[in-house]
């Protein structure tokens, strides 16, 4: 291409970029002279460009936006929306047009006299009047008939030219007489009317400096790979030397290695770009989106200045292009919904760019209605993204994150704008893509936040280098949160859940992958005394990888993988490590593929094992409780440290037995019992898994509701089988169960007669010692539901303190299995009852209810007796 | 009369022939990172120069038992470029080049074994051997290409 052409068509197109910006700015604040200016000067400078190079068809549309904006400048004209309207109008022509220019290197044929007859009504105050736009003959007319007197004030004869002027245009002699009056350092004023060069403006902070070059990206690039060679280089020749004891090369090495380091650093800056480059199009986007959807919305944007990489932010543009339309749409309601949440009637678009260690951040924010829970979640299910049960059990933010999930668009009717179901799953794959993250947050009236997370640069990662056997591996740094070492003499250890491997770390269960397991490698499981855990964190999952040893960090390049091997999501790319050996670079999201399956569960079981901890810990008589509902709308409760699992179950692999429903469970037949409501025949079924020693049994019920902390006061006595008695929990009523019966219908080892509770006259008090919380759960609140006041301790020890303390206890129930509750009749004149977990000793069995109450009765008979 | 010239190497006990203008570099390759779940054909990726080169083994790709030198550093491999990316293909011996006639090329027999044919253009008849042209796009696309085109 013509070079000439090709250097008009950059440049014209970024001043274009630049009017978009300043006009929707100028829209709104009709006053500001400066910006005025600046557009006037560029469509100038554009026009001035097109006349020089010989391109009609722009250089006529040009001129005549030029002429409005000029009497928006001379403050002839009113600055309207409509008029605002027409110039970026006449804009985008030019754009197309510049577009058939790069394409074909000649202006398209047709013309532009609708447009340029527009703004030229325009510029007479004919959108202000409201006069239909003049006929395109009258433009033309003179130019027919050559006669000087038919000219008027838009169309004065220029005898230089020989044709009539443009409206706005200057006859030639006016120009010369401009030039001679001007004074010699003025001539610059002229200079405009006359040619293409735009002027240096010093007081524009924006304005472009004269200090910068055009480079061809191809360059940079080129540079960029060389460097990186250059790193790897030194790093070898860094490495020999270190091998070497004593070098006369050590001195020039050094300074090499210092050199080359600032040299990456250098190169790494070119490469990079304010994000504000990206953010230009936006306001055009939000000024159109708003007016085609008669909103007003604000676009406030903070932070262009952050830089990032012209890779990275080539690749977020569309995205957010996409996101802000989105917010546009469906974030910002309309003037009329705004007034009546009361809110103001101008939405606000929030674009916030910042570093946070190595990363940029982009919130994406506005302050519209919020999402739609319940929508969401009824499209979901239409949709078939997820199923009924699934959309009972996630919370409201797993719920919001769906509309990141495929084919998802929730907005009622499809808009120009948007709503045609790519959508945010785009924005995601593409974010992910660059390794970023995307999450959001959103508040029900009070507006939705997106917050992007990606790298600085693709091109050099800080990695962590990990080694399995013989292979050696880079791990993005970004992912790994810490190392543990695990082993026998570390106060880590690697446990396992059947076959599934995991760690204890800091009150949470860590699920854990061997990385040797997620390459298929040959493995005989490493020295499991000699373990490092790599903990990494990919968007909300967590885990834990297993690998042989941890070498250092370096920083990498990243090479992209030949495409034979792109194919496999494990890798994201390969690089050369100083020693010169290729290794691969694993992609913490493919990694944390391999984990999928397990990892609901997993990281639904350290969820309970941090609630039984926390229930643990809790203090006085609180305990967790889990609500659910089973065969009746009403919640039911039980003690969730009873609960050893939650678990889904597919209905399909129940089986029915003469002693009712059994399931193969953890290599186990675990005896089923519905709590309530029916065993499901198909679907998921949630159940509730309680183990004793080596038993299991399931209680089926319809579906989990949620998790208490509470102070478990039953209030009224229920006489129906199964149900302790009712208390008040989270405001509602709720029937508490009595999982002895239940169980014992599913087992009858577990024996819990459903025995008719006797009435009570004064509330005796009762001692429960027991060292198992399991049985101090589950005893305590039957033995208070039939009607004791109960205290409970876990030791002797305790028993004893309780004792001493409050002398008023009637009864002590105390474990006969570990200790000798005869120590206690030392300290109280309470009756003691023995109470054992087997069936065969004279102690009272504790799994059975009748027999315990009984015992309790008969306790305190004779004690009133004596 | 339009003659070319080809490389030719040999891959268990046949010969093959690539164009001369096809190979960018005959290198030892050193070093080599297996790439753990990747398929058979490729034995890993290694550091030539500062690039990094994806290594096909081309008894693998060709279905041929793997050679008995255990270790790919006593083997040769042809550097080749392609769609901007570097590969080498893993061979048994290097040969010399020889100037053979286009018109003398022919056809494959028709009971050459699937995977084969997919990789020969065709066969010369040199005097004490036969002589397969490789088609080393086809060579380097991978077995699942193959099927992929014969599918399209």
């Amino acid at each position: 291409m013509d070079d000439l052409l090709s250097e008009f068509l950059t440049e014209t197109s970024e001043s274009l970029d630049v009017v978009d910006v300043e006009l929707v700015h100028f829209e709104s604040c009709p006053d500001d002279k400066a910006t005025l200016n600046n557009i006037f000067r560029l469509v100038h400078t554009i026009k001035g460009t097109c006349g020089f190079i010989g391109l009609p068809r722009l250089e006529s549309l040009a001129h005549a936006g030029e002429t409005l904006l000029g009497k928006f400048r001379d403050g002839a004209l009113d600055v309207t929306p409509e008029a605002v309207t027409l110039i970026l109008a006449s804009i985008d022509r030019i754009k197309s047009i510049l577009a058939h220019l790069a394409d074909t290197q000649a202006e398209p044929t047709g013309d532009d006299r609708d447009l340029i007859a527009q703004l030229e009504a325009a510029a007479e105050g004919g959108l202000q009047s409201r006069l239909p736009p003049p006929p395109v003959a009258k433009v033309e007319a003179p130019i027919a008939a050559a006669a000087p007197e038919q000219g008027d004030d838009n169309g004065r004869w220029d005898a230089d030219q020989g044709r009539y002027l443009r409206p706005g245009e200057v006859s030639l002699a006016d120009l010369e007489a401009a030039f001679r009056s001007a004074d010699g350092p003025e001539v610059r004023e002229a200079k405009p009317a006359a040619v293409a060069i735009a002027e240096p403006d010093e007081d524009r902070k924006a304005g472009p400096g004269a200090s910068t070059i055009r480079v061809n990206v191809d360059v940079l690039e080129s540079m960029m790979t060389m460097v990186s060679e250059l790193v790897l280089t030194r790093n070898q020749l860094m490495q020999m030397l270190r091998a070497t004891a004593d070098s006369e090369f050590k001195t020039p090495l050094q300074r090499l290695s210092g050199i080359t380091g600032e040299l990456q650093d250098c190169v790494m800056k070119t490469r990079m770009q304010p994000i504000g480059s990206a953010w230009k199009k936006l306001p055009r986007i939000v000024r159109d989106a708003g007016q085609d959807l008669a909103k007003k919305i604000d676009l406030v944007m903070e932070g262009e200045a952050t830089e990032l990489d012209r890779q990275v932010l080539e690749l977020i543009k569309d995205p957010l292009t996409h996101m802000i339309r989105n917010s546009c749409d469906h974030g910002v309601e309309g003037p009329a919904a705004r007034a009546a949440a009361g809110k103001s009637e101008n939405g606000t678009i929030k674009l916030h760019a910042y570093h946070e260690g190595g990363h940029i951040i982009i919130e994406v924010s506005d302050d519209g209605a919020g999402l739609n829970t319940d929508r969401i979640r009824a499209k979901a299910l239409e949709k078939n993204v997820i199923d009924a049960a699934e959309a009972m059990s996630m919370t409201d933010a797993q719920i919001h994150r769906l509309i990141f999930a495929p084919g998802f668009s929730t907005a009622a009717k499809v808009t120009n704008i948007s709503g045609r179901g790519v959508g945010m799953d785009v924005v995601k794959t593409n974010v992910e893509l660059i390794g970023g993250t995307i999450d959001l947050k959103s508040r029900q009236g009070a507006g939705t936040t997106f917050i992007i997370k990606i790298p600085l640069t693709l091109a050099i990662i800080s990695a962590l280098i990990v080694g399995v056997g013989e292979h050696r591996f880079a791990m993005p740094q970004l992912s790994v949160l810490e190392l543990v070492r695990a082993g026998k003499r570390c106060e880590h250890k690697i446990e396992q859940i059947n076959s599934t491997r995991v760690l204890r770390l800091r009150d949470r269960l860590l699920p854990l992958v061997a990385l040797s397991d997620v390459l298929n490698l040959i493995d005989d499981r490493g020295d499991p005394d000699h373990a490092c855990i790599v903990v990494m964190q990919v968007g909300d999952t967590r885990f834990g990888l297993i690998v042989d040893e941890v070498f250092d960090t370096e920083e990498i390049v990243v090479k992209p993988l030949a495409k034979r091997l792109g194919a496999m999501c494990q890798y994201s790319g390969a690089t050369i490590l100083g020693d010169g050996a290729v290794i691969m670079i694993l992609d913490p999201n493919g990694v944390s593929k391999s984990l999928a399956g397990a990892e609901r569960a997993i990281s639904r079981a350290s969820d309970e094992a941090a609630a039984a901890a926390a229930a643990a810990k809790g203090e006085g008589d609180r305990m967790s409780l889990l609500l659910f509902a089973a065969g009746s709308a009403e919640p039911r409760a039980c003690p969730l440290s009873l609960v050893t699992r939650l678990e889904e179950l597919d209905a399909s692999t129940f089986e029915m037995t003469s002693r009712g429903h059994v399931v193969q469970y953890r290599g186990r037949l675990m005896p089923l019992a519905a709590a309530g409501g029916s065993i499901r025949q198909e679907g998921k079924q949630p159940v509730l898994v309680f183990s004793q020693g080596d038993s299991v049994i399931g209680l089926a019920v319809d579906t989990i509701l949620d998790i208490v902390e509470d102070r478990l006061d039953i209030q009224l006595n229920d006489t129906a089988p199964g149900i302790l008695g009712t208390a008040v929990l989270k405001g509602r009523s709720t029937e508490v169960m009595d999982v002895g019966y239940y169980l014992g219908q599913a087992d009858p080892s577990w024996a819990a007669a459903a025995a008719q509770l006797e009435t009570r006259r004064v509330r005796k008090r009762v001692l429960l010692v027991d060292a198992h919380p399991f049985f101090r759960n589950m005893l305590a609140p039957m033995v208070a539901a039939a009607g004791y006041d109960v205290t409970v301790a876990s030791d002797l020890q305790e028993a004893r303190g309780r004792l001493a303390q409050d002398a008023a206890f009637d009864v002590v129930l105390a474990d006969a299995d570990a200790t000798s509750p005869d120590a206690l009749a030392e300290v109280s004149s309470a009756r003691i009852v023995p109470l054992s977990s087997r069936r065969d000793t004279e102690a009272v069995p504790k799994s059975d209810r009748h027999a315990l109450l009984d015992a309790i009765e008969r306790a305190i008979r004779t004690g009133e007796a004596a | 009369m339009t003659t070319q010239e080809f490389v030719t190497f040999r891959i268990c006990d046949q010969m093959f022939g690539v164009s001369v203008s096809e190979i960018h570099d005959v290198f030892r390759p050193a070093a080599m990172t297996p790439v753990p779940l990747s398929g058979a054909e490729i034995a890993g990726v290694l550091n030539l120069r500062g690039r990094i080169v994806t290594a096909i083994d081309a008894r693998s790709r060709l279905g041929l038992p793997p050679s008995t030198k255990s270790k790919t550093c006593q083997r040769l491999a042809i550097g080749v470029e392609r769609y901007g990316e570097s590969f080498g293909l893993i061979i048994d011996e290097i040969g010399e080049v020889v100037r053979l006639q286009e018109s003398e090329l022919e056809q494959n027999p028709v009971n050459l074994d699937a995977t084969w044919s997919g990789v020969s253009r065709g066969v010369y008849r040199l005097e004490d051997r036969l002589l397969v042209i490789m088609d080393i796009d086809r060579m380097l696309a991978g077995a699942g290409a193959e099927d992929a085109a014969a599918a399209a």
